[in-house]
């Protein structure tokens, strides 16, 4: 069970420090299930880091960094089942992999290229979305829309702390309470809408607590520990499945990396809170975890990495090696059923272009 | 067939659609106990439950943000639209998801979500009861727009725009939802979207119109009798627009006004014209005149008479298009 820091607003914790904290666990959670968990940190973060060297390389374009958001994206995905569905922000981009996506899907998002546009339906991972938080209502109808149906699944949509300030969430979770949609409502809280703390936010003391306002459990969890986002999300999870409707869940942790590449923290972030975070983030936090409980050799973390690794850099050559997009793609999908005007537009541009 | 006012059109329609395909749903503010403000969705939640006609809390993009989920989970809501003006903290999620999922999932996934609102002036409304919106759902990619005129257009448009595939936004000229019956086909009932139809036959100027403006072009054609014979095209589908309907029209008379009650500026009667512009300029005999509403705020209701194209502005477009 997770430890509750009130000096923290009520942070749940499992993770201890190594030291004067003492580590926790989670019930139900094998070895294999830890090692399952710090594989796909290992992924998010190779994933990630590359991304930023492929972005400087000019191979990928501006690329919205999620580094030491690791910890929230795994542990939250590991508590749903495969047909339960992700509404991702830009900032999860790849939590498909998660999820067997491949690599280069999510590079060629990046790219700008239509074959990172997936198709939802193949990976339960709804499409990015890139305005704040106006996904919250298409997880909260998906959810809905499927205990109408009598299906036992559960949505999870993720966002960032500025999005609570978005009138699309309060909506969205107006109408997750009402309906008692089977949401989870995941806040990454990393203190930071580009330049504009949490502080300037809201004037809210969490934004755990703003749950209250919509009839559902709000929840603070240490975002850096994977294990206690994990068990966080699995006890939303079963709220949901049994009917007692959604569950907003804040996890707080620091952005220890730009917005995205396109920006310069040095000019408003606090340094000292940033090297913090860096020294404390969450993938070297659950490896130490696991070191102490004897369940990660050397070896095997040398294995985890390389893997990933080799991952990326099949990832990177398959989206390069994409043939360059048909001209078609412009027009294509813009209607299921086309008006004729489109048809003409392309005519004329192939014309133009000669091929 | 049955007489019916367009209203009540709208209702049949619904109670059609929904008999014959269970996974149309209908949700909206006081769409459910209360039946609508106007009563379009009167009888539908004691026929089909309060999980298919669905009061919602009043949140305008909850609403249609929720509505693209539930086509994620295999829905196929028909949403309500209050008022028009109603329709604008909607937008965020019209012009950034609806006109956009389908796209965006490279065409794996359809959101064939219908968005119905009363709209139009002449009502002596509240401020922000009367605007005429079309030209914003227009001009959103992926997004369809009808506007019926008649009883009988207001089922079969609805019907066509629940069962498409794509988002389609219709608006029903709430001026006209109680002014006159008309024998309406019991039934299923589709009247496909991008055919226009010619209300009155003509042959020296076309009157291009929509909605609430069609009675109008054919009250000012009845004016006209004896001085110019004027043909009225009904466009009922702004996107797709059907240009042969248009140019064949113009190809004959030679002349179009175009009314539409919204404001003037990049409004959709500026498309038409462009349209004209580009297509049918050899076919022309005098300028493309339109006949619209002010770029002003709706007005004040006693002043709104002043505002709305009438009889008196349209007839003496015509004159002027016919003396040029």
């Amino acid at each position: 069970m997770s430890q509750v820091l009130p000096a923290e607003r009520g942070l749940r914790r499992v993770i201890g420090d190594g030291a004067s904290v003492p580590d926790g666990q989670v019930d139900g959670l094998s070895a294999d299930d830890l090692l399952a968990l710090y594989r796909g940190l290992v992924l998010l973060r190779t994933y990630d880091e590359r991304s930023v060297v492929y972005h400087r390389q000019g191979r990928i374009g501006t690329y919205a960094i999620f580094w030491n958001h690791e910890a929230m994206q795994v542990g939250s995905a590991f508590a749903l089942e495969r047909r339960d569905w992700i509404f991702p922000s830009y900032r999860e981009s790849a939590i498909g992999l998660l999820r067997g996506m491949p690599v280069a899907t999510v590079l060629q998002w990046w790219r700008g290229h239509p074959a990172g546009w997936w198709n939802p339906l193949d990976w339960n991972v709804a499409s990015i979305c890139v305005p704040i938080g106006t996904h919250v209502p298409h997880a909260v109808g998906f959810a809905w829309g499927a205990k109408l149906r009598g299906e036992d699944r559960v949505a999870l949509v993720m966002f960032g702390d500025g999005a609570t300030s978005e009138g699309s969430v309060h909506e969205g979770m107006t109408f997750a309470g009402v309906t008692k949609a089977p949401v989870i409502l995941f806040c990454n809280n990393n203190q930071w809408a580009i330049s504009t703390p949490v502080s300037e936010q809201t004037a809210a003391p969490t934004l755990a607590e703003k749950a209250i306002g919509y009839g559902m459990p709000g929840v603070r969890v240490d975002g850096g520990d994977v294990l206690a986002v994990y068990e966080a999300t699995r006890e939303a999870v079963a709220r949901a499945r049994a009917g007692d409707g959604p569950t907003f869940i804040e996890a707080v942790t620091y952005r220890a990396a730009p917005h995205a590449t396109a920006d310069d923290p040095s000019l408003y972030i606090d340094e000292e809170r940033v090297a913090e975070a860096r020294e404390n983030e969450c993938v070297g936090r659950f490896a130490r975890y696991l070191e102490r409980a004897g369940l990660l050799s050397e070896d095997v973390a040398a294995e985890i990495k390389d893997d990933a690794l080799a991952r990326l850099r099949e990832g990177i050559a398959e989206a390069e090696a994409e043939p360059p997009a048909d001209p078609a793609l412009v027009f294509d999908y813009a209607y299921a059923s086309p008006p004729p005007g489109l048809a003409d537009d392309l005519a004329e541009l192939r014309r133009i272009l000669g091929r | 067939m049955s007489e019916r006012f367009l209203v009540e059109a709208v209702n049949d329609a619904l109670h059609v659609e929904m008999e014959r395909d269970a996974s149309v749903l209908v949700l909206g503010e006081d769409v459910g106990k209360l039946g609508g403000v106007f009563r379009a969705t009167a009888g539908l939640q004691e026929r089909f439950g309060a999980n298919r006609c669905i009061d919602t809390p009043l949140a305008e993009a909850g609403i249609l943000g929720t509505a693209v989920g539930l086509c994620m989970a295999g829905w196929r809501p028909v949403v309500e639209m209050q008022y028009d003006a109603f329709s604008y903290p909607a937008l965020d999620q019209l012009i950034t998801h609806v006109g956009r999922y389908h796209w965006r999932t490279r065409g794996t996934m359809t959101f064939p979500l219908t968005i119905r609102m009363p709209y139009g002036g002449g009502v002596r409304a509240p401020e922000l009861h009367d605007d005429s919106p079309e030209a914003h759902y227009v001009h959103t990619p992926g997004v369809k727009v009808a506007i019926p005129s008649t009883p009988a257009d207001a089922k079969g448009l609805l019907t066509a725009a629940i069962r498409d595939p794509d988002p389609v936004v219709v608006l029903e000229p709430k001026l006209h939802y109680r002014t006159a019956k008309q024998e309406v086909p019991d039934g299923e009932h589709v009247v496909p979207l991008g055919q226009a139809r010619v209300a009155r036959e003509g042959v020296d100027v076309t009157l291009v119109a929509y909605g609430a403006m069609v009675p109008l072009c054919e009250r000012a054609a009845d004016a006209l009798a004896g001085e110019a014979s004027c043909e009225v095209l009904d466009l009922r589908s702004l996107k797709p627009l059907d240009e042969d309907a248009l140019l064949a029209s113009v190809a004959k008379t030679g002349r179009a006004v175009i009314v539409q009650e919204a404001p003037r500026v990049a409004g959709f009667a500026a498309e038409i014209a462009a349209v004209l512009a580009e297509k049918a300029v050899f076919d022309l005999h005098g300028p493309v005149l339109r006949v619209t509403g002010y770029d002003v705020p709706y007005p004040y209701w006693q002043l709104e008479d002043y505002y709305m194209p009438s009889v008196e502005r349209v007839t003496d477009a015509v004159r002027r298009v016919l003396a040029a």
